[in-house]
């Protein structure tokens, strides 16, 4: 490594760090609701990360991840329920197998599509699972969903004990960070540089003699696998699996954190999830203040998605690179 | 197997009604991105609008055809003003940016009416009653009427295209928008055009749908799906093809509906998309290019 | 050397542009200027950039540097569409007609504008179909389907009905046969004679040199050298240092 790019190294790392260890000491410092506010953004941000890998390094817009994220749940609630006592490690696995297979299924047909056919298709799959999970109802519980006990941290028949929510917590930001790792290892590596030329180019990526959809294939099952464990930490925390969630706003919603913390950066995402998340909480409790500060009862509904649907709209025109998109290269290289 | 003649021939008239009106929804959907290479997600919602301004002017009027007229003209003003704020800034970028735009746009569009009307669903008053009596059921002569409109507002669309100044000069913008532009053709306000035309459609077929379902702000999301299921399977940008696949996906729904319930006979159209795109992505009807 | 026109101003006055493709630096200062009426030719090997110089003209191609000016305004950076409207008409090097279209509508994309009578329509279309009576023979037939000669024959035709003052030709008798290349010719001397000024550019050097008053000459991106076409012959050594092999 030359000097420059060992020096960027060190200050990445350094402040990798810093927020790594702010983010584990917050659930020691803030109230029960913003503890649990943390924990559902980097819930949301893992998701929102495991897309950009289609998005960000492959250039391959998903509207499907909402399938990926449910079946990690239902696959979590699956196990939970099937199996007592339930176990955590069968959780995460039940959910991972069952979103990869979904995966495999949606890369199988949608590989050959390129960009808006992609886009287009994934988003009806993601809604044929959604009428599937919810009209079956004797299996997945139908338009109520199934809740579940939460399982216990450890290793059963060693030693478990229950979370709570700070535990719960890191435990999450310990699956965030890894599965980070991991894919930040993925992107450098010769297959993640493979994507983004597909990205760039795919026409002469094909002609270079690379097997594009193999490549591509791999890409989705990756993200969709990062997707359902976003879904099986979002079960264990919640306690519950709903259709709501595989419906395609949920997609939607994670295309919306990618372009707010710029694609192809994998850190952005779950940044953009935060910012997005914060953001309706301000607006949900904005306007309902309004209303009763100057009386004016009409405005006390106002949806939230409407000046953060407006904020969006702004930030595709006039950020399209998203809040941390300047330091894309910055952050891909080191 | 005993062969239920009568309720086919129920269905089937059942599966041309909303077939045509699924037909009008996606050539709008499909003119806009054959000549602007836009994916429009927030037609759903101009098709939600479209009802909704038929409900507010149907309640101060008492006319039917008055609130479908106002609710053709005002949403093609919104497409329209939606066009030159949002989507010309986006000219010549990635695609993906228009899709994340437009769904934006539904995102608002569809928050704001629930917010403005509230979640409970209204009604359209049928313009007429009157029935005529097909095999056991008293069918109304209505729905005859919506599919016989919305065939005649596609013809008038595919005349206008053919014959009309500004037809040609669509026409001519869909196939060499640069060499349109070079003959003085202008080529940003055609396209603000074409999406006010789309627009429009949309919002027709809102309000002719408007009495055989409720009116309410997410009714959009389920229309803009099978439309752009119509969409692809009949070929992008190919509205004839489009028109053939709605009414194709709706008699194969009508026709599922007979055994399965109506949500999920949207599994049939999916059926039919993923077969598309496996043996004849460019389209079902549309040749296979060599 | 060269008179050129200095006693009113240029219809048509390009000065030091520079175009760029991506990192390419295709127009290195280029400036030429065409008078009202005049037929003026742009000589040079391939890929020079004489191409690029009337797309910047069209305003097809932005450039980075310089201007366009057109009777003395600066039009550089105007949309095409509205310089089609002040008078430039454009035929591209490989004519693209609309060929999903018929023949009488490729005319009408001219002929449909503001401010233009039925009666006048109808002459301008007279005057298309005596000049080009295979475009008449054809006129409900789809563009796609002429041969290449006469999807030549339509791109100038459709030009003509926008009434320009100034028509920009790039090698219009590219791939031609040569009892087309004569009627090439012949529209081009029309076109004088109505008071349409020309910028030809060419391959064919003696059609050039008789069809034109002033020959500019360009090389690598710029423009080198401009003479009176009356002061050439085809085995000038000007000819040679700038188009020989």
């Amino acid at each position: 490594m030359t000097q420059i790019s060992k020096r960027r190294a060190t200050v990445y790392w350094t402040g990798f760090s810093i927020i790594v260890v702010l983010l584990i000491v917050a659930p020691l410092v803030l109230p029960e609701f913003w503890r649990r506010f943390l924990t559902e953004i980097l819930i949301w941000g893992l998701l929102a990360m495991s897309s950009d890998l289609l998005i960000g390094y492959t250039g391959m817009v998903s509207f499907g991840h909402s399938a990926f994220f449910g079946l990690g749940m239902y696959g979590a609630a699956a196990a939970i329920l099937m199996v007592k006592p339930p176990n955590l490690w069968l959780a995460i696995l039940y959910g991972l197998a069952g979103s990869a297979a979904i995966a495999l299924f949606v890369a199988y047909f949608s590989t050959r599509l390129r960009d808006i056919y992609f886009a287009i298709t994934t988003l009806i799959f993601s809604q044929i699972f959604y009428v599937i999970i919810f009209t079956w109802t004797e299996v997945t519980g139908g338009e109520n969903g199934l809740s579940f006990p939460r399982p216990q941290l450890g290793i059963p028949g060693i030693y478990t004990t229950p979370f709570t929510s700070t535990t719960l917590h890191w435990f999450v930001l310990a699956a965030v960070v890894i599965s980070y790792l991991i894919l930040r290892r993925i992107t450098q590596s010769p297959f993640g540089m493979v994507l983004q030329s597909i990205r760039e180019n795919e026409a002469r990526t094909r002609a270079i003699g690379y097997p594009v959809e193999r490549y591509k294939m791999v890409a989705v099952m990756l993200s969709g696998l990062f997707a359902g464990l976003a879904g099986v930490l979002y079960a264990v925390q919640n306690r519950f699996a709903a259709p709501d969630f595989v419906y395609f706003l949920i997609s939607g919603e994670v295309v919306i954190f990618n372009v707010m913390g710029g694609i192809g950066t994998l850190l952005g995402p779950i940044l953009g999830a935060g910012f997005f998340l914060g953001l309706r909480e301000l607006f949900s409790r904005l306007f309902p203040w309004i209303a009763t500060t100057f009386n004016m009862p009409q405005i006390e509904q106002f949806p939230y998605l409407i000046p953060l649907g407006i904020i969006f709209i702004l930030m595709v025109i006039f950020l399209p690179q998203g809040l941390l998109g300047f330091a894309k290269r910055w952050l891909n290289s080191t | 197997m005993d062969i239920p003649w009568d309720i086919i021939v129920i269905q089937t008239v059942n599966g041309l009604v909303s077939g045509m009106i699924l037909a009008l929804v996606a050539s709008g959907l499909t003119l806009i991105f054959g000549i602007m290479d836009v994916v429009n997600f927030a037609h759903g919602e101009l098709f939600m609008l479209g009802a909704y301004m038929g409900v507010i002017v149907l309640t101060t009027t008492g006319s039917f055809w008055l609130a479908l007229v106002l609710a053709i003209l005002i949403v093609a003003l919104l497409g329209a003003a939606m066009q030159v704020i949002t989507l010309r800034p986006l000219l010549g970028r990635d695609p993906l940016n228009t899709i994340l735009a437009t769904f934006g746009i539904s995102l608002v569009l569809q928050n704001y009416a629930l917010w403005q009307f509230g979640p409970v669903a209204r009604k359209i008053q049928e313009p007429f009653t009157g029935q005529f009596t097909l095999f056991y059921l008293q069918y109304p002569w209505y729905r005859i009427v919506i599919a016989a409109l919305s065939a005649g507002i596609i013809g008038g669309l595919y005349l206008f295209l053919k014959y009309g100044r500004y037809g040609i000069w669509i026409r001519a913008t869909t196939q060499d928008r640069v060499m349109a532009q070079a003959m003085g053709i202008p080529v940003p306000w055609v396209h603000t055009g074409v999406f006010a035309i789309g627009a429009g459609m949309a919002a027709a077929s809102g309000v002719l749908f408007g009495p055989l379902v409720g009116v309410n702000h997410a009714m959009g999301l389920d229309w803009v799906l099978k439309a752009f299921i119509v969409v692809v399977v009949g070929g992008m940008g190919n509205l004839g093809g489009s028109i053939l696949a709605a009414i194709f996906i709706s008699l194969l729904e009508a026709y599922a509906s007979i055994w399965v319930s109506p949500s999920q006979a949207i599994i049939v159209s999916s059926v039919v998309l993923i077969l598309t795109l496996l043996f004849r992505p460019t389209g079902l009807f549309v040749p296979t290019p060599k | 050397m060269s008179p050129s026109d200095t006693s009113k101003q240029p219809l048509v006055a390009v000065e030091d542009i520079h175009t760029y493709y991506g990192k390419s630096h295709i127009l290195n200062g280029v400036s030429l200027q065409v008078g009202a009426g005049e037929v003026v030719g742009l000589l040079g090997r391939n890929g020079v950039g004489k191409s690029t110089t009337l797309k910047t003209i069209m305003g097809l191609v932005s450039p980075s540097q310089g201007r366009v000016l057109f009777e003395g305004k600066t039009v550089s950076g105007m949309p095409s569409h509205k310089l089609a409207r002040l008078g430039i008409g454009y035929v591209p090097e490989d004519r693209r007609i609309f060929k999903l279209l018929t023949v009488m509508e490729n005319l009408r994309t001219g002929l449909d504008r503001d401010g233009v009578t039925e009666e006048k329509k109808k002459q301008l279309l007279d005057k298309a179909f005596t000049y080009f009576p295979r475009l008449g023979e054809r006129r409900a037939q789809a563009g796609g389907t002429l041969s290449g000669g006469e999807q030549q024959m339509l791109a100038i035709a459709r030009v003509m009905m926008l009434e320009p003052k100034i028509v920009l030709l790039d090698e219009p008798t590219e791939g031609l046969m040569p009892r087309m290349v004569s009627q090439i010719r012949e529209i081009i001397d029309v076109l004088h004679q109505e008071g349409v000024a020309i910028l030809l550019v060419e391959q064919n050097v003696p059609l050039t040199l008789a069809a034109s008053q002033r020959v500019y000459f360009m090389e690598k991106g710029a423009v080198r050298h401009q003479a009176l076409a009356s002061s050439l012959t085809v085995n000038d050594p000007v000819i040679h240092q700038y188009l020989g092999v």
